[in-house]
Order: structure tokens, then C-alpha cells, then sequence
């Protein structure tokens, strides 16, 4: 890990090739070793540092505090092996840069992280943890990291995980920095899988409302058919189908509904993984206007939920936005009897904490782990929960 | 393959014999009398798991039936300092189960009942002890089915695969035990129910569930599992492939990726595996090929009849001599029935077997195959090599006879040979069977001593006093330091060049 692009992964022992020295090395590892030299730095000084790749998330979760620890300068895809179906990249690496080197192989990243701006980073995608309209049935971002390093509160660079799919080597640390949002370290490279991109999709359009879309996405959730996204607003439901030609084609014809222009399908869901897409353009303009978007994870099955506002339904049923003015307790109180929890995404007032509480044991996990990565509280004060 | 660490002082059988009396004392409180197993002819049969090498005898069974008396057992545990080992089918294959000898063994068998499943959301709630194969069976009605599927599947326990964050052949395609499991119900070592997950997609907070999930038990006793049922696919078909050279085999599992099919099975055997499993099963297998690919494709008719023309095509193109497309469901059975029988094949032809579980990049297939033909040679033992070629994950079989304890040594040298050959091209110690007590040293070849003394941090995080599975997934610095092998680094920098900054 953290070696510079077309570099082979240098294992000691008879193996291994030879490292060479690319010109590249020399960067990453000055890159590198001046994040530990803040990291030491902010820590001998009982200081705290705010972990920034491309700022296009700054909005999410409590509020900043700290100075800019900024990964940008340790960037560049390390390495690509289009037949392991893994990349690994430095966590300043654009995601746009990713996205276009894996298509040049015709691969993706099959959970379609959310681009919030052109300058997304691979380390920011990872912290915060957001996955596109695949999710559902494609997997999160944490589904498809296969190892990180990380460069920890005591200044310590660590690798977990490694570049294969397969790997219970120790505990799986690795994972769990995907929506860490950096509390337990700056995340230096991360090891991805990617995916072949599908040969054949379709969108299909049905009016509906949004109850009877619930239940229509979960009798076909049960049902082996090429579902690839879905989306439910306005008493609409948008459906992606992907896979094999044929099997989409006899999915359409058994399915129905209204065939959408592949271009305009294709700008669909392009503006709702990105979230510029109409409801989340009116979304903003409710924010100004006093209301606050929301984010509820909850069981796929949960019934509509109930509080004024505009609602947005991904994920199958599992993920619905909503923008409300209603007060924060009854979206908590809401989020939970839905089997899930409330994110207060953007907007609104975030002084008592944009996440969903936790029960006790996992609070007082969530303590002893920052404390075990991070026991200084360097980084992302407060960012995660007020006492992390 | 490591010796695992001696064990506590029970030759002093008067402490034993007291701190035995302290305990069923303790858990007489709170478990009903036939809950409680200490006479040792009722503790032998839980002396060791799937990895016989290795056993001890725990100082006592318990048998809890209800979620308050784990919780109570914790708790009592908790307050006199004694280890707890949580224990499920006792199917594992390094040891993780293995019994401490001034310990309880959690024997949660009794959790067997399927609490929910639920065909609109697609999740099954069942108990711990529920086996992973039943769920499955029990789905089946409903058009449905839990995808990871290890080969000890009829016995194994969901409890367990959670655990170990078991695999099975279908997991490039269906994902690992982590990928189809949303919540688990438990208790942290002081005794405190917890959940981890949630019936979302997602929960607030960092994501616990995914450290939680392969843990082996060391950070939480799980006692209930959500699972997440998917579809049974329409029809599945297999081409069984013979290639004549190890390394075209390889390449060809590379050419099916790179022509953008992700199999629902890709599955490897080598030419004495071959011959052993063909013996057992009589499939018909190709006993003059190099190597066998098992090459699977599931779904709709029309994408399963798609796919399986381009696997053909590719396969025939990678020098594949001999091409069998199953024509049925018998025959597809009857294709992996080889595979499916690897072990027993394996204990049929040997006194003794150890089954190695590394994971290496793909590329380096014919490599590592290659290194273990030279180390058959250096340590003077047969090995029969079975591989999920899809995934990488590959499972060497050592054979030897365990009543020569010079055969158990070598055959244990052979192993952490192949673990640390593994590590060194870019891999991993194991990829789905778990460290356990068995992999311990080779960790300190895979991590540095920071890394691990991090994972001893997580750890601590959990269980402070260090009682739920204690000594077992990640090695002390003193027994690297002994162990004496070289941390591979993976490619990160010297840390000598930081120091300059």
C-alpha cells in the first residue's frame, strides 16, 4: 500500500519483485510524512486538527472544529488490476479521476457514491460513509472496501485488510472507517472492489402512490429479477433494471410501466446519486425557507412515513429523505418506530446532534473505541457525536 | 500452522479443582442444573473444534436456554474474572472454539429457533444455534434463500458464521457472511444486551456491526441474527472445464473476469485433489487434466443461457481441453459434488489432514500452486489443493499421519510456510476459516507490532479485563518476538524515513 501508480505491491521474500524507485514514491512518502508531522505536531500541542479532502461534505454531520489537516496532497491511484477486480488509491485521489480509470476498463464503483462537487475525494467517500442509488441491492461503500491505511491519533500509519475479497485476518478495522467521518484517523489509501459495468439496463416509470410503490418494490425484492435502483416521489416510481440483456428485456415485458429514453434515464440517476436532482434542488429552497432535510435509514417494509414535508424514497423503501419543518423528536421518534434511525442531513439545528442517539453500550463503545484510536481526541472533534 | 500456546497451569489440580467449585457455584445462581456440565466425562466432547490437533478440557460447560441466563453467566463470569468461550456447532477450522482451561465453554446449541422470516422484507430473525443450512430449508417456501454457504453448512451454526465471517463457494457473486447479515442481537461482556446493525440498511454511529461480524468472538456473545434473504435464482448451470497446465487455468479464471462476468461460482481443483475426490464421489471427473474449473452461472433462463455461451467462449479460449456444460440439475449436483466432498475425500485417502485457508491476488494462482509443489518436496508431505479461484481464497490440504509427531511438526512448518508464502504475494493468512488459536503466528508475519497492538486496543475497547475468548486472533508481541518470522511490510514506507521530518 501507498505506493506510487504502476508500482507492484512490494512483498519481501523470494515473491516479490524488486521495488523500484519510481519518481512518485518520493512525493507520497514526503505527502505522508508531513500528515504524521501535523498529526505529532497538533498532539504534542493538545491540539486538534479537521481532517479536509475536497470540502464538498463539510456540511455533513456536527460542526467543524480544529485546523485543516488537508490528505489532497497524497494522492494518485496506486494500483489497478482490472482482473482482481481491486484499485487502490491514496485518499486525495478524486473520486471523478477514479471513476474515469476504472471506465476506461469498463468497471465502477457499483455503490455510486454520491459527487457532491467535482472535487470529491476517495478519503471523503470513505468517511462519510454515502452510497448511491444502488445501495439496496448493489451493497454500501463499506461493502466493498477491502483494506485501508490509516494514520491513527498516536501518529501511527497502519494497514488493515489488504487488496483481496477475502480476508478474516484480525479484526475488520478497515471497514468500519467507512462513515468514521475521520473520528478514528485520517485515512491515507483505501482498497476497493470494483465491478464490471453492467451490459444492459433499463428505467421504467410508474404512477403510483407512495404506499402501494412500497409494497410493489418488496413483492419484486422477493422475486429474481435484475432490480438495480428505484426511486418513489410525487406519487412516481422510477425503477432501474441492470444485468444481462436479456435478462432486463424479459424483466421490462413482465413489469410494465412506462420505458424512459436511456439519456434521460441515464440523467435521472445520475442527479440523484449526485443529489442536484429536482427534489433535493427543492430541497434547498425549503432549507432557506426554515426546513430541514433528513435522511431515515429504516426497514425496506416500513410504512410511509407520516410527518409533513416532501418525501423521497431509495433504497427499495430502505432510505427515505425527508424535508420537514417538523420538530427533530418527532423525525427521531419516526425514524425509530420504522426499525431505523434519523440523520439531520442538511439544514435545520444541529446543536443537539445531526446523528441518531445511541443506546447505552454502543455510546459507551463508541467512547472506548475513539479512545483506543485516537486518546488524545485529535481528530474531527465532536464531528460524529458531541463526546467523541 | 503454529503450535498454539501452552496451556495454564492445570497440572495444579487443587487450584483447578477450587476455582471449578467457585464457578459452578456462581453460575448455579443463575443456570438450571442440567445447564451446567463439569464432570469431565461430560466436558470431553467439547474439548476441541473442527481443528482436532488441538484440545484442552474447559473447567465448565454451561447450557444456557434463555437470553437472560447468558446475560446472567456473563455477568457472574464478569464479576469473578473468568474467561468465557462462546461456542456454536464446534464446526470451526482453527480453533477458535478451542476451550480455556480455567474457563467456561458457552455451548449456545439450545438458541435453535428460527424466530421470524418475512417474505416482503426479506429476512429471516433466527437464535444463534440455528444451523446455517436449515434457514435456507426453511426459506425455500418462500422462494428464498440465505447465499453464504461454507461447506460444513448441514452443521454449521449461524452463531458461528457470523463469528468467523464465513464464506462458502457463491461469495464472489453473494458476498460473505458480513454482506447478508443486517443486525445481531447480543451481549458485551459485562452482560449487557446490545444490538449491532439495525433493520435498515444501515445504523447511526460507526458501523459496529462489521467489526463485530468475524471478531471470532472476542468482542461480544451474539445470540440472535437478522439475515437477509435473497431470491433463489430461476436456474444455475455449471461448465466443468479441464485445462492441462496449472497456469493457463489461472489465466483463464483471469479472462473471465476481465470479460466482465462475475460467476456465481468459480471453483478450482487440482490434479490429486481430482483424483482423490473422483475415487469418493465417481462424477466422472477428468483424472489426466492439470487442473479442473468449476465455472457457475445463475438466474433467468435467458441470462443464464447469455452467460454461459461467453464463459464457454472464454474458457475454450484459455486452452481449455475438455468442456462439459451440466445439462440438468443432477448433473450440475453431480459436477460439484467433488468439490463439495474435498475434505472427507481428502481424510480418506490420509490419516490426517490440515486444511490451509490463505488468500492471495488471483494472478498469483499458478505461483503459489507452484511454491507448494517445491514445499511437498522440502518437507516431505503430499498436499491436495482445492481453491475458490474466484475469490482467491485457496484451501491446501496437507496430508500426514498425526500419530508421527514428526509428520504433525512438518505438516505444521508446511502450513505456516503456505500462510506466510501467501502473505508475502500480496494475501492474507485466512480468508474465511478465522486465526483462531491456529494462524496466531503467522499474524505477526501479516501485521507489524503497531497494528496489532491497535487491534489489541479494539479489543480492550470491548473487554477491558480481556476474558470473552482470551489468547486466541491476535498474537502478543512477546510471542512475534519469539516467533522470530519479519513483519512483511505491505509496501508502506520504512518508518526510519519519517523520522527525519
Amino acid at each position: 500500500m501507498l505506493r506510487a501508480q504502476g508500482h507492484e505491491e512490494a512483498p519481501a521474500g523470494a515473491w516479490g519483485q524488486v521495488p523500484q524507485a519510481p519518481w512518485g514514491q518520493a512525493v507520497v512518502d514526503a505527502a505522508l510524512a508531513r500528515l504524521v508531522d501535523q498529526v505529532q505536531t497538533a498532539r504534542a500541542a493538545n491540539g486538534h486538527l479537521r481532517i479536509v479532502g475536497g470540502a464538498t461534505k463539510d456540511f455533513l454531520g456536527n460542526a467543524l472544529q480544529g485546523e485543516r489537516l488537508d490528505v489532497r496532497p497524497l494522492a494518485g491511484i496506486s494500483s489497478y488490476e482490472p482482473t482482481e477486480l481491486v484499485v487502490t488509491a491514496r485518499a486525495g485521489t478524486s473520486v471523478a479521476e477514479l471513476e474515469a480509470t476504472l471506465a476506461e476498463r469498463g468497471q465502477l464503483l457499483a455503490f455510486e457514491p454520491p459527487r457532491l462537487g467535482p472535487s470529491s475525494t476517495v478519503g471523503g467517500m470513505v468517511a462519510a460513509g454515502l452510497s448511491g442509488p444502488a445501495r439496496a441491492v448493489a451493497g454500501s461503500v463499506r461493502d466493498h472496501l477491502l483494506g485501508a491505511t490509516l494514520l491513527n491519533g498516536r501518529g501511527e500509519v497502519l494497514s488493515f485488510g489488504g487488496q483481496v475479497m477475502k480476508n478474516v485476518a484480525g479484526y475488520d478495522v478497515s471497514r468500519v472507517l467507512a462513515g468514521s467521518l475521520g473520528i478514528l484517523g485520517v485515512i491515507c489509501e483505501v482498497s476497493l472492489k470494483v465491478l464490471p459495468a453492467p451490459t444492459a439496463s433499463a428505467t421504467l416509470r410508474f404512477e403510483c402512490d407512495q404506499a402501494s410503490a412500497l409494497k410493489r418494490l418488496n413483492a419484486w425484492g422477493g422475486e429474481p429479477l435484475p432490480l438495480s435502483a428505484s426511486a418513489c416521489w410525487n406519487d412516481t416510481l422510477v425503477l432501474r433494471l441492470a444485468g444481462a440483456r436479456t435478462a432486463v428485456d424479459a424483466a421490462s415485458r413482465q413489469l410494465g410501466g412506462e420505458a424512459i429514453a436511456p439519456a434521460q434515464a441515464a440523467a435521472f440517476w445520475r442527479g440523484l446519486r449526485d443529489q442536484d436532482d429536482e427534489f433535493f434542488v427543492s430541497a434547498a429552497a425549503a432549507i432557506d425557507a426554515g426546513s430541514a432535510l433528513w435522511r431515515l435509514g429504516v426497514a425496506q417494509t416500513a410504512a410511509p412515513i407520516t410527518l409533513p414535508g416532501e418525501q423521497l424514497v431509495e433504497w427499495g423503501g430502505a432510505q427515505r429523505w425527508l424535508c420537514t419543518s417538523a420538530p427533530a423528536a418527532a423525525v427521531r421518534e419516526a425514524a425509530a418506530a420504522a426499525g431505523g434511525h434519523a440523520t439531520l442531513y442538511r439544514g435545520g439545528d444541529k446543536r443537539a446532534g445531526a446523528f441518531h442517539p445511541l443506546s447505552a453500550p454502543l455510546a459507551r463503545l463508541h467512547r472506548e473505541l475513539k479512545r483506543a484510536f485516537d486518546p488524545d481526541r485529535v481528530f474531527n472533534r465532536g464531528r460524529l457525536y458531541a463526546e467523541l | 500452522m503454529n503450535v498454539p500456546p501452552p496451556p495454564a497451569p492445570t497440572s495444579d489440580a487443587a487450584v483447578r479443582g477450587e476455582r471449578q467449585r467457585a464457578v459452578v457455584a456462581a453460575l448455579a445462581a443463575v443456570l438450571p442444573p442440567h445447564a451446567l456440565l463439569w464432570q469431565s466425562e461430560d466436558t470431553v466432547p467439547y474439548e476441541c473444534d473442527g481443528l482436532t490437533a488441538y484440545r484442552q478440557r474447559p473447567l465448565v460447560v454451561a447450557l444456557p436456554e434463555t437470553e437472560a441466563q447468558v446475560s446472567g453467566l456473563l455477568r457472574a463470569c464478569h464479576a469473578l474474572g473468568v474467561p468465557v468461550v462462546a461456542r456454536g456447532a464446534g464446526t470451526g477450522l482453527s480453533g477458535g472454539a478451542l476451550p480455556n482451561a480455567l474457563g467456561v465453554t458457552l455451548a449456545l446449541a439450545k438458541f435453535n429457533r428460527i424466530v421470524k422470516l418475512d417474505k416482503a422484507s426479506r429476512t429471516a430473525v433466527v437464535q444463534c444455534g440455528v444451523r446455517n443450512l436449515a434457514i435456507s430449508e426453511a426459506a425455500a417456501p418462500l422462494g428464498l434463500y440465505y447465499a453464504p454457504d461454507p461447506s460444513s453448512q448441514i452443521a454449521c451454526t449461524i452463531g458461528g458464521n457470523v463469528a468467523e465471517n464465513a464464506g462458502g463457494v457463491h461469495c464472489l457473486k453473494y458476498g460473505l457472511t458480513l454482506h447478508n447479515v443486517l443486525k445481531v442481537r447480543g451481549f458485551t461482556v459485562e452482560g449487557e444486551a446490545v444490538e449491532f446493525g439495525s433493520d435498515a440498511l444501515d445504523a447511526a454511529g460507526l458501523d459496529l456491526l462489521a467489526l463485530v461480524v468475524g471478531s471470532e468472538g472476542m468482542l461480544a456473545v451474539i445470540t440472535e441474527v437478522t439475515v437477509k434473504l435473497v431470491p433463489k435464482p430461476r436456474l444455475a448451470r455449471c461448465i466443468m472445464a479441464s485445462f492441462d497446465d496449472i497456469r493457463k487455468a489461472g489465466d483463464a479464471v483471469a479472462a473471465i473476469i476481465a470479460a466482465g462476468i462475475i460467476p456465481a461460482g468459480l471453483e478450482m481443483l487440482d490434479k490429486p485433489m481430482t483424483a482423490a475426490v473422483e475415487d469418493f464421489v465417481h462424477a466422472g471427473y477428468d483424472l489426466d487434466a492439470a487442473a479442473i474449473l468449476l465455472c457457475e452461472s445463475d438466474g433467468t433462463p435467458e441470462e443464464v443461457a447469455e452467460e454461459i455461451e461467453r464463459m464457454r467462449a472464454v474458457l475454450a479460449g484459455s486452452g481449455a481441453t475438455r468442456l462439459q456444460v451440466s445439462e440438468n440439475e443432477a448433473q450440475r449436483l453431480k459436477f460439484w459434488s467433488g468439490r463439495k466432498n474435498a475434505f472427507p475425500a481428502s481424510g480418506r485417502i490420509s490419516p490426517d489432514y490440515m486444511c490451509m485457508d490463505s488468500t492471495i491476488p488471483r494472478k498469483r494462482l499458478a505461483d503459489i500452486l507452484l511454491a507448494i509443489g517445491q514445499m511437498e518436496k522440502k518437507y516431505g508431505l503430499r498436499c491436495c489443493n482445492v481453491f475458490h479461484a474466484g475469490d482467491g481464497n485457496l484451501h491446501p490440504l496437507i496430508l500426514f499421519d498425526g500419530a508421527d509427531a514428526d509428520q504433525l511438526h512438518r505438516a505444521e512448518l508446511f502450513g505456516a510456510d503456505i500462510l506466510e508464502t501467501s502473505v508475502a504475494m500480496g494475501g492474507t493468512v485466512t480468508g474465511e476459516h478465522g486465526v483462531g488459536v491456529e494462524k496466531l503466528s503467522s499474524m505477526c508475519v501479516q501485521f507489524s507490532p503497531a497494528e496489532l497492538e491497535q487491534m489489541l486496543a479494539l479489543k480492550q475497547a470491548f473487554d477491558a479485563a480481556g476474558t470473552l475468548n482470551p489468547g486466541k486472533v491476535i498474537p502478543s508481541l512477546v510471542r512475534c518476538a519469539e516467533y522470530g518470522k519479519m513483519h512483511v511490510k505491505k509496501g508502506l514506507l520504512p518508518f526510519p524515513q519519517l523520522e527525519r521530518f
